[in-house]
């Protein structure tokens, strides 16, 4: 494997606890320094392959993340490397103040106290939030908690961030500060979203993921042009007497 | 008070709260001494004392219900007695003295938790009770338990107002099996939380062992603290002695 592929994965399928198929024979790159767009319906499977990125679900194949095969051995290294930002920011932020989650990750890569602090300081002022340390995390505002949330790994100094939804459940001027916020950061992105504003002025590739496959995979305004394509699979304005009206709410709606 | 380290005044509640539970029944100058004892360490504390007195009265149905068939069972003096149909009830002196010795004692135990949580911030508090050596899981359910306190009253709130939005007259029956429904939908939703928190702990490098920083430091007046509480904990015990 060249080191210019940050994620290579190569006939994944997997099957969720329950019998239902989550991921079927997936292919998947992502080179260096690309922003890709994971996007799909409803249940289509994009947060079950972002947790195999990290290993927190692990695969029927091999797969490499940054040149290591994601196994026990590389584990650690790869939860390093790898920054997980979580749909529901509550989810991310399980401490009693902000300094405690951002440091959370390099306490546990058992940084020293100095370095400790000076990547949390770090992290929070990329993320605009420098002077909310002493914080309770349960009183932030959604966007403040998204922010925070992407502190928590850049605290790591990832080199692929793997986002689950980033800007849902935002205000469009939340959303947008949050795009240049994730702009401004040079790492290789994997986006997973249904927010086509979003991956439009972010990525310039985008894999759509409609039941557990990928049905297509392209430059981004090529996809995003094709209209019948994202039609077909509940990701824009259904085409005139095509289907029904409902499926309209399905593209803005989030998943669980 | 509140610059103190928690540790001295986690130690120092404890030792407390020991002293008045281990104070034998009716001795009510010595209950008198506690209660002078609190009153200092609000003065000390600076807090409402209004709002102190008010927090705790919460303790008082608890208490109530389990100390309030005492005076019905205890042996002794008889001080009240009703025949209601074949059942003759008593009410003994000895019963009443023990509710009220309970509720006295509970009610300074409170008031002194009250103090140390309203003058210690909850994650110093955690902090203290960790170096302090009590077990990990103990201190780390707390803390979970505090931060998602929130998040749960929110989204029971949330479900209630979906309940009530689409509630037309329902019988008292039917509340209960909805009410009963969303009981279980809760725990559902807080399991599956659990196990997204789980996955986002181990994304940044967790592996079963919460390391915590340490920032807490012994400070002169700490010394100060423990030691005048230490002697006001011994005066009570010369007096019944």
């Amino acid at each position: 494997m060249s080191p210019d592929k940050a994620v290579e994965i190569s006939g994944l399928s997997y099957v969720y606890p329950d019998g239902q198929c989550g991921l079927k024979d997936v292919d998947l790159t992502v080179y260096c320094g690309e922003s890709v767009a994971l996007i799909g319906p409803n249940g289509a499977g994009k947060s079950t392959l972002l947790l195999h990125l990290n290993g927190i679900i692990r695969g029927n194949t091999a797969i490499h993340v940054l040149g290591l095969p994601v196994i026990d051995k590389n584990i650690r290294e790869i939860r390093k490397k790898v920054g997980m930002v979580f749909q529901d920011p509550e989810d991310q932020l399980f401490s009693l103040n902000v300094f405690e989650d951002v440091a959370f990750g390099p306490v546990n890569m058992g940084f020293t106290q100095e370095e400790i602090d000076r990547r949390v300081k770090q992290s929070l002022q990329k993320v605009g939030m420098q002077g909310y340390e002493k914080r309770s995390s349960h009183h932030l505002s959604i966007g403040e908690k998204k922010r925070v949330a992407i502190a928590t790994v850049l605290s790591l100094d990832p080199e692929l961030l793997a986002l689950d939804e980033p800007t849902g459940s935002l205000d469009p001027r939340g959303k947008w500060a949050l795009i240049e916020l994730l702009r401004s950061l040079p790492v290789t992105k994997v986006i997973a979203s249904h927010d086509l504003d979003m991956v439009a002025s972010l990525c310039q590739r985008v894999v759509i993921l409609d039941k557990g496959k990928i049905v297509a995979d392209g430059k981004a305004d090529q996809i995003l042009g094709d209209k019948i394509l994202l039609a077909e699979h509940g990701l824009a304005v259904p085409v005139a007497g095509d289907a029904p009206a409902s499926s309209v709410c399905d593209s803005h709606s989030q998943t669980q | 008070m509140h610059r103190l380290d928690p540790r001295t005044k986690l130690i120092c509640s404890l030792a407390f709260v020991l002293a008045v539970v281990l104070t034998p029944a009716g001795t009510w100058n010595v209950f008198v001494v506690y209660l002078l004892i609190l009153l200092g360490l609000i003065w000390l504390s600076r807090l409402p004392i209004k709002y102190v007195l008010k927090r705790s009265l919460v303790i008082f149905p608890f208490v109530v219900m389990i100390a309030i068939f005492v005076p019905f069972f205890k042996q002794g003096q008889v001080a009240a007695r009703y025949d209601i149909g074949a059942w003759h009830i008593a009410i003994t002196y000895e019963g009443l003295a023990v509710l009220i010795n309970v509720i006295v004692k509970s009610w300074l135990c409170i008031l002194c938790l009250i103090i140390l949580s309203s003058s210690t911030k909850f994650e110093e508090l955690m902090h203290g009770m960790h170096r302090l050596k009590v077990p990990q899981v103990f201190v780390q359910i707390t803390s979970f338990m505090y931060r998602y306190m929130f998040v749960l009253a929110d989204q029971a709130m949330r479900m209630q107002m979906a309940r009530d939005s689409r509630n037309f007259g329902l019988n008292r029956r039917n509340i209960f099996k909805t009410m009963g429904n969303m009981i279980g939908m809760l725990f559902i939703r807080s399991y599956e939380r659990a196990e997204r928190i789980y996955a986002a702990m181990l994304s940044r490098g967790y592996n079963g062992e919460i390391i915590v920083v340490n920032q807490l430091r012994f400070r002169l007046p700490d010394a100060y603290f423990a030691l005048s509480m230490a002697l006001l904990l011994i005066c009570p015990a010369i007096m019944w002695w």
